[in-house]
C-alpha cells in the first residue's frame, strides 16, 4: 500500500474522528476558561482526573452516561479550584495552573492505587459502544467515518455548535467574552465579572475532564499512568491555533487528529525503514509547536487574558 | 471580600510563609492518610524517620536532593523574570545528553579537567535546547509555557531513540541505556558509604553563584526588573529580549547541569528514568524557596525527604507512593496563599 492510499481507507477518517473527540472536549474547555481572560495550566492533570474518575464510576458499577457527569463534575471542581486563587485571589494563573495539574494528576494515582491496590493488570469495563446513526451511517465513507462512532464522540461534535452558539449568540456568551477582553466594561453593565470567569473556568474544566473520560471510556476500556501524555497541552497550542474561536478549534484538531492518524498508519506502511517509531511518536508534539507558530503572528490574544481584575482597581 | 496590600512585609512573616504553607499540605493531605486507613500522625513520623533517620536515609535525601537543587534553581531565575521555563525535564535530559556523548570515551581528559569540562557541555545542551522556545518568544511571541512543556516529550523521545538505537550499549545485557562515563569523568563519592557524590558541591556552588549573580550584579538586577514590571524597565534602559535570552540560558543550563549530575555522578550512564519528573518537581522547589536561590537549597532538601521519606512510609503502613506527589501538588497551591498573605490582607464586607 502506497502511503497516499492511506487517505482513501474510511480506516483513516475514522480513526482521525476518533482521535479528535477528546481533543475537542479539551480545546473548547481550554477556550473557554482563556476567552473569559483566564489561562488553565491546569488542564493536563484535569483531564488525568476526569480519566480516572469516569472509569472509576464505571468500574464501581455505575453508569456510562452518569460516569461522564461524574468526570465533569470532578473537573468542575478542579476548575473551581482553579478560579478561586487566579480569579478571586489574582494569584499567577501560570503557577497556579501548574499545582493544580501537579495535584489532580497525582490524587488520580493516588486514588487509582487506593482503590485498587492489588491490580496489576489494569482491569477493564465495557466502554461505549459504537451507536450508528440510522440513515446517515449508510452514507458512503461519512457514514462509516463520521456517523458509525460512540456516543461520546457525537457529543464533541455537537459540543462545537453549541458553544460557538453560547459564546457569540447568547448574553451569558458575551459577557464571557467581554470578561477576557475588557472586565471594566463587564462591571459597568452590573455584571460580575469574577462570577463570569469562574462560571467560565468552572464549566471548561467540566469539558476538559469530560475529554479525559473519554479516553477511558470510549476510546480504551482501562485507565493507565500517564494516559493523557500531553494532550491538554497539545490542546492549548491547538487554541491558539484556532485563534480562540471554536470553528477553528474542530478545524485545527481534526488536522492535527488526521496527521496523527496518519503516522499510526505510515508506521505500519513504511515501517521503521524510513524512521525509527520515536520519530513517528514525536510528531504531535512538534506540530503543535508549528502551529502555535505559524498562527503566532496572527494570534489575537483576549486582551485581559492572564491579567486578574481587582474590584474598583483602576487599570 | 477585599484585598488589600500591606504597608510593609515584614521578614518574619515572609521567612514563616513557606513552612506554614508546607504545615497547611500536611494537614490537608492527612485526609488521604486517615481514608487509607493509617494513624495520621505516626505516618507522618515514619515518612521523616525514613527520611532522615538513620545515616543511610539522610545521604540518601541528600543525594536525592542536588537534582532538585539544580532543577529549582533553573526555575526559580527563569520566573524571576515572569519567563515560564516548564521545560527543566527535558533540559536535564539534554545536559544527560551532552555529558553521555562527550563522556563516554569522544573526549579524555584528566579527571581534574573532564568533570568540569562535562559540566560544561552539559550546561551548554540544556541553554542550547531553550534557544527555541526563548526566540519564538521574544521574536514571535509564542507562550514559552507550552513550547518548552512539549519539548519535554520530543527530548524524551530523542532519548528513548539513542538509548534503544545508535548508543545503545551492547554490554547492557539488552537493557536500553547508553554506554558508561569513562572514569575520569565520574563524580567522585563524598562518602565512602553511600550514593553521595561530589554534584552536591556543585549544586551548593551553582546556588551561591546565582544568588551572588542576583544580588550584587547588573545581569540580576535586570532579571529582577524585568520580571517585576517590564514596561518600566524598557523605560529604565534594560533590552527587554536579551534579558530574557540570558535568563532562559542560564535556567537551561542549571537544569543541563542536573543532567550530568545524575548520569555522571549517581547512575554512571544514561537511561529513560535518570529523572522521576526532577524538572517538574523543581518548579515546587522554587516556589517553596520564594524563588531565592540560597533557600533553594533547603527547599530541595525538604521535598528530597518527602519522597525518599514516602517510600519508606508507604512499605510501613499501606499508603501509596503517590502520597508524595500529592503533598508536593498540594505544596505549591498552599504556598502561593500563604505567600499573598504576607503581602496582602484580606478584608471581608
Amino acid at each position: 500500500m502506497d502511503l497516499i492510499e492511506i487517505f482513501l481507507t474510511t480506516g483513516f477518517w475514522a480513526a482521525t474522528i476518533r482521535i479528535v473527540s477528546p481533543l475537542i472536549f479539551a480545546t473548547l474547555g481550554e477556550l473557554i476558561c482563556e476567552r473569559a481572560g483566564v489561562l488553565n495550566l491546569g488542564i493536563e492533570g484535569i483531564m488525568t482526573i476526569g480519566a480516572m474518575a469516569g472509569w472509576m464510576w464505571v468500574y464501581q458499577g455505575g453508569d456510562l452516561w452518569t460516569g461522564v457527569m461524574f468526570a465533569a463534575l470532578v473537573g468542575g471542581t478542579f476548575g473551581l479550584v482553579h478560579s478561586i486563587f487566579t480569579v478571586y485571589l489574582g494569584l499567577s494563573q501560570h503557577v497556579t495552573g501548574i499545582g493544580v495539574t501537579m495535584f489532580a494528576s497525582s490524587l488520580s494515582y493516588f486514588i487509582y492505587r487506593m482503590m485498587l491496590p492489588d491490580a496489576t493488570t489494569p482491569p477493564k469495563i465495557i466502554p461505549f459502544q459504537t451507536y450508528p446513526i440510522p440513515g446517515l451511517s449508510e452514507l458512503p465513507i461519512v457514514g462509516e467515518a463520521v456517523f458509525t462512532q460512540t456516543p461520546m464522540t457525537y457529543l464533541a461534535l455537537l459540543c462545537v455548535p453549541i458553544v460557538w452558539y453560547m459564546l457569540y449568540r447568547t448574553p451569558v456568551g458575551l459577557a464571557v467574552r467581554m470578561a477576557g477582553e475588557n472586565p471594566v466594561a463587564v462591571e459597568a453593565q452590573g455584571i460580575d465579572v469574577l462570577a463570569i470567569r469562574t462560571g467560565a473556568v468552572v464549566v471548561g474544566s467540566g469539558l476538559m475532564a469530560v475529554g479525559g473520560a473519554f479516553i477511558t471510556m470510549s476510546a480504551f476500556d482501562a485507565f493507565f499512568f500517564g494516559m493523557i501524555n500531553g494532550r491538554g497541552w497539545i490542546a492549548i497550542a491547538l487554541v491558539v491555533f484556532a485563534s480562540w474561536r471554536p470553528g477553528k478549534a474542530l478545524l485545527g484538531a481534526v488536522l492535527f487528529a488526521g496527521l496523527e492518524a496518519f503516522q499510526v498508519r505510515a508506521q505500519q506502511v513504511a515501517g521503521a525503514s524510513i524512521l525509527p517509531y520515536q520519530f513517528y511518536l514525536m510528531l504531535p508534539y512538534l506540530l503543535s509547536i508549528v502551529a502555535m507558530v505559524i498562527m503566532a503572528r496572527r494570534a489575537r490574544y483576549p486582551k485581559a487574558l492572564l491579567v486578574p481584575y481587582r474590584r474598583g482597581e483602576r487599570v | 471580600m477585599q484585598i488589600e496590600p500591606r504597608a510593609n512585609v515584614s521578614v518574619l512573616r515572609a521567612g514563616l510563609a513557606p513552612i506554614i504553607a508546607v504545615l497547611a499540605a500536611l494537614v490537608l493531605c492527612s485526609v488521604l492518610i486517615v481514608w487509607a486507613g493509617a494513624p495520621v500522625l505516626e505516618s507522618y513520623f515514619l515518612l521523616f524517620k525514613g527520611a532522615l533517620g538513620s545515616r543511610f536515609a539522610l545521604t540518601e535525601t541528600i543525594t536525592r536532593s542536588i537534582p532538585l537543587m539544580f532543577t529549582g534553581l533553573a526555575a526559580a531565575i527563569a520566573f524571576r523574570a515572569k519567563f515560564y521555563n516548564i521545560g527543566a525535564e527535558g533540559q536535564l535530559y539534554c545536559g544527560a545528553l551532552a555529558a553521555t556523548y562527550f563522556g563516554t570515551g569522544l573526549v579524555v581528559l584528566p579527571a581534574l579537567l573532564m568533570v568540569p569540562f562535562l559540566m560544561i557541555v552539559g550546561a551548554l545542551a540544556g541553554g542550547l535546547i531553550l534557544i527555541i522556545p526563548v526566540l519564538l518568544k521574544t521574536h514571535m511571541k509564542v507562550d514559552e509555557v507550552v513550547t518548552t512543556l512539549l519539548l519535554n516529550f520530543i527530548i524524551l523521545l530523542l532519548v528513548s531513540f539513542l538509548i534503544e538505537g545508535p548508543w545503545k550499549d551492547p554490554m547492557a545485557m539488552g537493557w536500553p541505556q547508553a554506554a558508561s562515563i569513562i572514569d575520569e569523568g565520574v563524580l567522585p563519592l563524598l562518602m565512602s558509604k553511600g550514593r553521595l557524590h561530589a554534584g552536591l558541591l556543585f549544586a551548593l556552588a551553582a546556588a551561591f553563584l546565582v544568588w551572588v549573580m542576583m544580588r550584587f550584579t547588573v545581569w540580576g538586577y535586570e532579571i529582577k526588573a524585568v520580571g517585576l514590571n517590564a514596561k518600566a524597565a524598557e523605560f529604565a534602559g534594560i533590552r527587554i529580549n536579551s534579558t530574557i535570552i540570558r535568563t532562559a540560558m542560564i535556567s537551561g543550563g542549571l537544569a543541563g547541569l542536573a543532567g550530568v549530575s545524575e548520569v555522571a555522578g549517581l547512575k554512571g550512564y544514561l537511561t529513560l528514568d535518570i529523572s522521576p519528573g526532577f524538572g517538574y518537581t523543581g518548579i515546587a522547589v522554587a516556589m517553596l524557596a520564594q524563588l531565592h536561590p540560597l533557600a533553594v537549597i533547603p527547599a530541595a532538601l525538604f521535598l528530597s525527604a518527602v519522597y525518599v521519606g514516602a517510600d519508606a512510609m508507604s512499605r510501613a503502613v499501606a499508603i501509596p507512593t503517590y502520597i508524595a506527589d500529592v503533598l508536593v501538588g498540594v505544596s505549591v497551591l498552599c504556598v502561593l496563599i500563604s505567600v499573598m498573605l504576607t503581602k496582602f490582607k484580606i478584608r471581608w464586607r
